[in-house]
């Protein structure tokens, strides 16, 4: 019921009105002072400390999540994305001073960071804590007023950021608009200064095309399937825990930078299969479809998505381990298939769910060229020690970021930039490059009256050219030179 | 007749087929290599250097741009771009490194510049040698194949540009297609890595949309009306002749980062008038018609553009200085309007050209409100000794870039990004920054298979969730208490 009533408030005008109470409060100047900033960082902290078990309690209800999961990728990197901003922030906002040379001496130069004014958020269901406020925090630590559009596919998690957020920051700067695609359009339809989006890349490019109408820059942080490579040289028990967590243990394969493929050498793959079928024991037990340390499914449409790839034909007789499924509690187990044909549509797709192909090789270097063969990745992890096969890998294969011998960690490290190329995306986060990501980087130079040559100016005589063109050489000898065969008058 | 054999002939299919063969190119890897990089590096200086004649030739034919001028925008900024590039290339492709923290111990982290593969320049007719080649040094730094589209509405320098890049550089990564509007479009459906667009909004929307089927990310430089504060307190001589530098000394106005319009006082407004007129008759003589040193207006149709600025009934009786004007010769001499209403066409659109509007207001700072009631433009100025008015303008006017007391200028400094924002368009380039803006900044982190604890995997005990969230917070003393408390995990 109070659904269909948002669907009716919110629309075109409504968002009109919004925007234009944004403007006004951006326009006033209060975003932009570091007190204000300080105080919004400080208020998201202790919103997300001060309700941890609602959050919780909310990632239950929309994905089934594993507490421990929440706690530490969804709470945990969030309250140090705040930690971070609220140690650096005076910094990031300083002027960066920047040399100029004799062409415009004397005069001395600087690059302003600026707040860009009024930005959209729209964020994913997958990590809806995390994807909605670490974008947002960033916003604000740039000066911004922002507005959050949260997931409708996580509803619990979207009416709580509503509630929270409507509770502890300042309205009259920060809003959250509920929805799904009427109130997205709405909201698209209007001129923002930025928008954020992390989704896939289906909607990204209607967000694209919606910002190019305004000539509006955009972020998009988008997916794709990131390969996991394995060198035979590897402690093997360390490597499969790390592939499993990075694949079961993120959101049960729902997660952008999940491992969704795994390409290792014809002779090892036996010995990986057997390594990870006891770890995934180990972990989930031998009732995974019944452990509570696995998140779901999030709902209907994406079971039947998942089940349809295990559906298919071309990979019936490759499912090696798990493939159970019940719908009733949207779970499927943690599945492996050895290799799949590349023209199934499990191979076709980011699989985004619980299912890992083992693709072989004769040769793992053969594997570059499988992964250059498709679109550029958000991830790329490989696990060896063979300090050549490392430095190959980095050298040649392209993706928005790498990981060698774990997996998804690089995106607690603040001082990575986050982000997508290609078909996985543009822009990126975290740390100072959530900063950067909502500020101008403004170039201004300054000059004095003095020190002005009307060699500069026109009438250009031979011997302005002359000394105009030595100056611009900035070759000193050659400015002299010219200076002396220069008479008074120019 | 070769124009029009290469419209025929230059469609989708070709677009698609250049396109294949510098991505075979690009894939082969041979752009990556420093040397490679350099190769090109120094055989674009070599070509500038050598065709110094010809290029100046060209923009005299296009523009009738003063030798002067031309030299030092199109012949001496490339070189210089060229130099620095070639000197810092070294730095600019080493990775990164980046500190890591605990949470992630042990391990090690850098950021990998890599190129993004084949790019697309679309250049326009008023640098056309500048706004070409900047853009394509910044590409091949960065390792990249290029495709570079200059404007048709200069045709001796998209001509000569065609010649020289094929001449000196290496045909299988770098490609100059000329042509108009078919041909761009051509380019546009095919898909690029990144696209770098140098013109005006409208356009610039056009092509964001086509880079939008692709995903590819845009550098958009375009314009808007950069205005200049002028305050009472300064040297109004320097200060006029920085205005006129401004205006008509830089392509006859016709530059994305002219003066557009000047705001100043009410009482000063007379006394800046006449020291304009004064420095305008230094510059130009008496009859400005004849000057060697005014860019004439590059074509008729912006001719027309123009006199439909002029012809407009709102500002005719505002006219203070009025300029010959010389269809044939395609000449415009300058003029400035005095208080010419907001909704006049001359205050509505980017002037791009020798008109200049004076808006008076009573005090300084409501010169803000009028700034700001426009879109943000890609340069704006500020002329005054006052500091407080100094810091004010940087602090609340937001524009692509700003200079203080001169005009122009801050593009030719290095170190200095070059770019828009909002309507003035997205993304920078210049120096350093064009190599970033053609790279892709990977992030990797390294980790070994040492120090692998069992507290990250299920199954999830309560203990298990206190160490990890301790963890996650690098709170190392909350660590060891739970851990001492702690016996096997």
């Amino acid at each position: 019921m109070e659904s269909l009533q948002k669907k009716v408030v919110f629309d075109g005008e409504a968002a009109s009105m919004m925007m234009k109470e944004l403007r006004g409060s951006f326009g006033s100047g209060k975003t932009r002072s570091y007190e204000w900033r300080v105080s919004q960082v400080k208020a998201l902290l202790k919103m997300v400390t001060d309700n941890e078990k609602q959050i919780i309690d909310a990632l239950l209800s929309d994905l089934a999540k594993p507490p421990l999961e929440t706690v530490v990728y969804e709470i945990g990197m969030f309250k140090n994305s705040c930690e971070v901003i609220l140690k650096e922030l005076k910094q990031w906002m300083k002027p960066e001073k920047v040399k100029t040379s004799i062409s415009t001496f004397p005069s001395s130069a600087e690059i302003v960071p600026e707040p860009l004014g009024v930005v959209l958020v729209i964020s994913a269901w997958n990590y809806p804590i995390l994807l909605s406020l670490d974008p947002v925090v960033g916003a604000i630590a740039a000066g911004n007023a922002v507005v959050l559009k949260p997931s409708e596919i996580a509803p619990a998690t979207s009416s709580l950021m509503a509630k929270l957020l409507a509770e502890y920051m300042d309205n009259s700067c920060v809003r959250v608009v509920e929805g799904a695609v009427d109130e997205t359009t709405a909201l698209l339809d209007q001129k923002w200064d930025k928008i954020f989006y992390t989704g896939n890349g289906r909607v990204g490019r209607i967000v694209m095309a919606a910002a190019a109408k305004h000539l509006t820059p955009v972020v998009l942080e988008l997916g794709g399937k990131c390969p996991a490579v394995v060198d035979s040289d590897v402690n093997l028990q360390v490597a499969a825990r790390r592939l499993i967590s990075g694949k079961w243990g993120l959101n049960n394969g729902q997660a952008c930078v999940s491992p969704d493929y795994v390409i290792t050498t014809k002779d090892f793959a036996p010995k990986l299969v057997d390594s990870l079928k006891t770890e995934l024991e180990n972990f989930f037990g031998k009732n995974p479809l019944e452990s509570k340390d696995i998140s779901r499914i999030v709902n209907h449409n994406h079971f039947a998505r998942v089940a349809k790839l295990l559906d298919d034909e071309k990979v019936s007789d490759k499912i090696i381990h798990g493939g159970e499924k019940d719908e009733s509690k949207l779970r499927i187990s943690p599945t492996l298939l050895l290799d799949v044909p590349h023209d199934s549509l499990i191979m076709g797709e980011e699989i985004f769910g619980p299912l890992l192909p083992i693709i072989t090789v004769n040769k793992l270097e053969e594997s570059f060229d499988l992964i250059n063969s498709r679109t550029k990745p958000l991830a790329a992890y490989i696990f060896t020690n063979n300090k050549k096969l490392k430095e190959q890998f980095v050298k040649n294969v392209s993706a928005g970021g790498m990981l060698v011998n774990d997996i998804a960690l690089h995106l607690i490290v603040p001082t990575l930039p986050f982000g997508g190329v290609g078909d996985s995306g543009t822009g990126s986060y975290h740390g100072r490059f959530s900063f950067e990501a909502f500020t101008h980087k403004k170039a201004v130079l300054y000059r004095g009256f003095g020190g002005d040559a009307s060699l500069r100016y026109p009438p250009y005589t031979e011997t302005k050219q002359r000394v105009m063109k030595a100056l611009v050489s900035g070759g000193i000898l050659s400015i002299i030179a010219a200076l002396l065969g220069w008479s008074s008058k120019a | 007749m070769e124009e029009a054999k290469e419209k025929g002939v230059f469609n989708e299919d070709k677009a698609s087929l250049v396109v294949k063969e510098l991505r075979k190119s690009f894939d082969s890897g041979k752009t990556r290599s420093y040397k490679w990089r350099i190769s090109q590096l120094e055989a674009m200086a070599k070509m500038i250097e050598e065709n110094e004649k010809d290029i100046i030739e060209a923009v005299d034919k296009d523009l009738s741009k003063p030798q002067l001028e031309a030299y030092i925008a199109e012949v001496s900024q490339t070189k210089s771009s060229c130099s620095e590039a070639i000197k810092a290339l070294h730095q600019w492709m080493k990775p990164t490194k980046v500190k890591t923290a605990i949470t992630t111990y042990p391990s090690s982290a850098e950021i990998v510049s890599e190129p993004l593969g084949v790019v697309l320049i679309i250049s326009t007719w008023n640098f056309p040698f500048m706004l070409s080649l900047e853009p394509v040094i910044g590409a091949i730094a960065a390792g990249n194949a290029v495709v570079l589209k200059p404007s048709e509405v200069a045709p001796a320098s998209s001509a000569l540009l065609a010649d020289m890049l094929t001449k000196y550089l290496d045909n299988s990564a770098v490609r100059v297609i000329e042509g108009g509007a078919p041909q761009t479009t051509a380019l546009l459906e095919q898909k690029w890595d990144k696209i770098l667009y140098t013109g005006n909004a409208r356009v610039g929307r056009i092509v964001m949309a086509a880079a939008t089927k692709h995903l590819t990310p845009v550098i958009l430089e375009l314009g808007g009306k950069c205005p200049a504060l002028v305050d009472s307190n300064l040297n109004l001589q320097v200060a006029a002749r920085r205005l006129i530098a401004g205006k008509w000394a830089c392509n006859n106005g016709q530059a994305c980062i002219s003066v557009d319009y000047i705001i100043t006082l009410k009482h000063f407004a007379p006394t800046l008038i006449n020291a304009l007129k004064e420095e305008l008759e230094q510059f130009f003589g008496k009859d400005p018609m004849k000057s060697k040193d005014m860019s004439r207006i590059v074509s008729s149709s912006h001719f027309s553009r123009l006199l439909k600025l002029l012809n407009d009934d709102k500002i005719s009786d505002k006219i203070v200085l009025e300029g010959q004007k010389d269809e044939d010769q395609l000449k415009i001499a300058p003029t400035i309007i005095l208080d010419a209403p907001d909704d006049s066409l001359v205050m509505q659109e980017e002037i791009f050209g020798p008109i200049m509007p004076i808006i008076t207001v009573d005090k300084i700072e409501d010169g803000f409100d009028i700034i700001k009631s426009k879109p943000k433009p890609l340069a704006a100025y500020l002329f005054t000794n006052n500091e407080d008015l100094k810091k004010s303008f940087v602090e609340n006017i937001s524009s692509g870039g700003m200079l203080i007391n001169d005009t122009v200028l801050q593009v030719v400094t290095p170190g200095l990004p070059f770019g828009g924002v909002g309507e003035s368009g997205m993304g920078c380039y210049h120096g350093k920054f064009s190599f970033d803006e053609f790279s892709h900044k990977k992030g990797v982190l390294y980790r070994s298979f040492k120090g692998d604890s069992s507290m990250r995997y299920p199954p999830y005990t309560p203990k298990k969730q206190s160490l990890m969230k301790a963890l996650i917070n690098g709170n190392i003393f909350h660590m060891i208490l739970i851990l001492i408390g702690c016996s096997k995990l």
